[in-house]
Parts: structure tokens; sequence; C-alpha cells
């Protein structure tokens, strides 16, 4: 087969069918921008949630040295390996609580270090500033109070926390615009689609002549078709690198620039620009075959072969 | 080269056949005429050649395959061996001459050598060297049609399907056109061709087969037009 002649015909099918080739183009890109802009929003509530959240309800953290001075159940400085045992054993009585972990300061360094991995507060952490702490799993989630009231206070102690309080609601937040993404990224692939299979048709219509020769000189169906194919999804492949410079531009300005939120809010750790990279190949890789697959379909009921 | 064996053809919502129980075999190097009045079935035998169609029942063998049993996906290789013309000549109006002949071989994959080498030769052949780079609508009817004789006949086919080429010309370049399909058929190629004109039918004296509502009714070597309709 001949490249440079399946390349002229590719060329010459697109520039005929601009209008609609743009209309492909865009809705792609779109598509595949919410796509990938929703793969992302995961990623950043997964980033966020660290280590723990989804294993752990409650966290103890016990005393070290540095919170003598703040914390009044500290008094006595960093907590003791019997005050340690007495806390695991009473713990593990709680009818509520199903499972504990222990993490060592220095396990919780390096968790920490991870997370926050190229955001300025990692670097200003030191290994002693970490607390010993328990992760408690409860039975049953809501039960929260049960294990405060019994442990907050108790000496060795510094604060009992509630994971769940502080983010649930802005992961609820950002998981409910996730689901109305998908939804939305639903309708805008199914329109992609449509428009793939329409551009098709007055593609294969506005060259039923070209076709009908190929045909009967004895081209073979892949041959006829392939221009077709190529052609969607060499419109799929642009809209899908507009997508990736959608989804990189949007991190670039919401995080680092524009919005400046990595300024803002340094408490959270965003997702990198490794994040926004792995994401890019499967955008690219969706733009190029949905197309495709659409104009095989589309040549399947419009193009005798 | 071809046979046809009690092939009767139908087609969705019609209720008469457009081929009923049509038996015939043309051999190789024939020159065959398929007349017969519009309707009588001459396009369906020329499109179960072609398998653009399949017979309901009966069998339609081609350069020696049954057709009924060719793969959908062999049907390209099986057309490579064939060469058509039609009345409305079927050219590529913004490809030049040498373009449209070159696309015929092209689309089979051809290396460009073989394609520069075979295009003119057959452009001469058929009377149009010198008129490689002009367009289709610069040139006459009786030229686009050697233009798509060139064409269907660049890859050497073994048999050359005709729909009443001469169905768009004036009868002086009809005679011309009837030349180059007779030297064509003299190279060894099979030609069947369906027409309406009765004096190229009359003039050549080849053999006649004729169709009217789908049955076979009169086969005659050396024959004319016949029977006015």
């Amino acid at each position: 087969m001949r490249l440079q002649f399946v390349l002229s015909e590719i060329g010459v099918g697109l520039r005929r069918n601009l209008t609609m080739t743009f209309a492909v183009i865009i809705s792609v890109a779109l598509s595949l921008a919410l796509t990938g802009g929703a793969l992302l929003a995961n990623k950043q509530v997964n980033a966020m949630k660290g280590y723990w959240y989804d294993k752990v309800q409650v966290t103890i953290y016990m005393c070290n040295k540095a919170d003598a001075s703040t914390t009044p159940s500290c008094d006595k400085g960093a907590v003791t390996d019997d005050q340690k045992k007495s806390i695991l054993a009473d713990l593990k009585k709680l009818p509520v609580v199903e499972r504990v972990y222990y993490e060592s300061a220095e396990q919780a360094y390096k968790r920490y270090q991870e997370q926050f991995k190229g955001n300025p507060l990692a670097s200003t952490v030191t290994p002693d500033q970490m607390q010993e702490n328990y992760r408690v799993k409860l039975k049953d989630p809501t039960k929260f109070e049960i294990v405060a009231s019994a442990f907050a206070g108790r000496p060795g102690i510094q604060t009992v926390e509630d994971q769940r309080k502080v983010l649930q609601n802005l992961f609820d937040l950002l998981n409910g615009m996730t689901r109305v993404a998908y939804v939305v990224l639903a309708f805008m692939l199914t329109v992609a689609m449509l428009l793939i299979v329409n551009t098709v048709r007055v593609s294969a219509f506005s060259r039923r002549r070209e076709t009908g020769i190929m045909r009967l000189v004895g081209a073979s169906s892949f041959y006829i078709q392939m221009p077709f194919i190529a052609e969607a999804a060499f419109a799929g492949l642009v809209g899908a690198a507009l997508a990736c410079a959608m989804l990189l531009g949007g991190r670039y300005f919401l995080i680092d620039k524009g919005l400046r939120l990595q300024e803002k809010i340094p408490l959270v750790s965003f997702i990198g620009w490794d994040a926004v990279v792995t994401v890019l190949p499967l955008v690219l890789l969706i733009g190029v075959l949905m197309p495709a697959l659409a104009a095989f379909i589309a040549l399947r009921r419009y193009l005798k072969v | 080269m071809i046979r046809f064996d009690s092939v009767t053809k139908t087609y969705p919502k019609q209720n008469h056949p457009a081929l009923r129980d049509v038996s015939l075999e043309i051999e190789k190097g024939e020159f065959v005429f398929l007349v017969g009045s519009s309707g009588s079935g001459k396009s369906t035998f020329l499109r179960l050649i072609l398998r653009e169609e399949r017979t309901d029942t009966g069998a339609v063998h081609v350069l020696g395959k049954d057709l009924a049993r060719l793969s959908n996906w062999k049907v390209p290789h099986m057309r490579r061996q064939l060469g058509t013309v039609f009345q409305d000549f079927r050219l590529l109006p913004n490809k030049t001459v040498a373009e449209n002949v070159a696309f015929a071989l092209e689309v089979i994959g051809k290396p460009r050598g073989t394609i520069r080498k075979t295009v003119p030769e057959v452009l001469d052949l058929v009377g149009l060297a010198g008129k490689e780079d002009r367009m289709p609508g610069e040139l006459s009817g009786g030229e686009q049609q050697r233009v798509a004789i060139a064409r269907a006949f660049v890859n050497r086919p073994m048999l050359l399907i005709a729909d009443e080429p001469t169905g768009n010309l004036d009868p002086q370049t009809s005679v011309g056109i009837m030349r180059l399909l007779d030297r064509i058929n003299r190279t060894g190629t099979t030609v069947v061709m369906a027409t309406h004109d009765q004096n190229i039918v009359d003039q050549m004296r080849k053999r006649v087969i004729e169709l009217e509502k789908g049955r076979l009714v009169r086969d005659q070597s050396r024959g004319v037009y016949g029977y006015q309709h």
C-alpha cells in the first residue's frame, strides 16, 4: 500500500469536510478534556486522602517531647512504653473497635513526606516533630465519640482526632462533581460519536464515485475504508491533543499560576505534573480509537464494499 | 470463462424475477453481445458476473470460480481479473487522464514503477497518446470512454464487461470504440457487451445473446440484433 497516495486522499477528504471536521475535533477535545479532568479529580481526592483515610476513622496522637509545654496531658514529656501498652489494651477492650494500627514517628514522617512531595511543607517538618500514633478502625464509623471520650485527656495522649470530620464534606463535593462530570461526558461522548458517524456518512456519500470505482477495479474493502477511518482517527487525534493541552493548561492555571491554589492552600497536597502526564496517553488513545471505531461502524452501514 | 447454470434472481419486493432459469456458457476469447429491451435482465446478468448481486438459485461460475462459494474478502481479487466499462464512463473529474488510469493500479497496491510504465502503454493502445495530462472534462465523449477502457484494460484482465459502452456516443464515435474493443478481444480478452445499438451488432457479426423478461430467448453465433423491440 502506498503511503503517500493514502495520505493525500486523507488530506483531500478532511478539507472537503472542513466544518464537520472542526465540529468533530471540538467535540472530541471537550469530551476528552472532561474525561481527563474527572480522572484527575479522582486522583486529587486520593492524593488528599493520604495513606490512612480509607482505612481508619480515628487517630490517637501520642505525646512527643515537644508537646510537653503545649498540652496538659503531655506534661510528663513523651509517651512511655507502659502508657502505650495500656492505651492499646484499653482500645482493644472497646467493642466498637475493629482494628488498631500502630504508626511510629519515623513511619509517620515517611508517609508525610510522600503525601506532600514537592510541597514546601514537606521540608519544614522533621522526624522528631512527628507523633507516634494509633490508627483505629471502627466497626461503626459514626461511633467516634465513644473513642474520643474514653481517651481524650488521658496522660500520654495529645489528641484524639476524627479523621473524617475535616475532609469529608470536601470529598463529598469533589466526588459529586466528578459524578456530574461523568454524566456530562457520557453525553458529550455520545454527541462526538454521532457527529463522527454523520461526518463519515457525508464523506462516504461525497466520495461514492471514487469508492465505486475502487470497488470496480478490485480494491480491497480495507483499502476503501481505511481513508475514512484514518480521517476520523486523525481528527480525533487533533481533538485529543487539544484536550491534553487543556488539561496541562488547567493544572497550570488552577494550581501554579492564575488561581494559585497551591500558594493559597498550602496544607493540601495537590496532584503534581506527573499525575497529569500519566493521564495524557490514555486521553490520546481514547481520542484515536473512539473515532476510528465510530467511523468503522458508520462505514458498515453507509459504504458498500 | 463464464457459466450460468439455471440462474434465477428476484430482487427484494419484486414479483417477477429479473432473471429466470438462465443457462449458458461463454468461452475464453469470445466476443458476446447481450441484447434485450430495458428491464429484460441484461444489467442483472452483468451484475451477477461482477458479483454485485448473488443468485437465488442456480450457480454462476466466472474464471473457473463458483461465485456463490467465493467469500466476501476474496471478491476484490476476483474483480481485479475483470475489466468494466459503463455508459457513463465513471471517470474521476478532478484527476487527469493518466491519473484516472493510474488510480486503478494505485488502489490495488501496484508499485509506482509498474504504474509509470504501464499507464502510457495502455493510453497509447487506446489511442490517447499525448493526452495524458488532460482532464476528463476537456475530452469528447468518445475520448472519455477510451480512458475508461484504458482503465479497465490496464490490468490486462481475462474478461471485459461493457454495459452499453456506446450508449452516450454518436454512431461515428461508437464505431471507433467498437474497433478498440475488437482489438482488445483479439489480444485474447473475453468481451461481454450489453447494448441497444442495432447497427453495431449487425456489423460486428458476433455471438448474440438475447434476454426477454428475464428469460434467455436467443443464443446465436454470428448473430444480428434481430427482431425489432
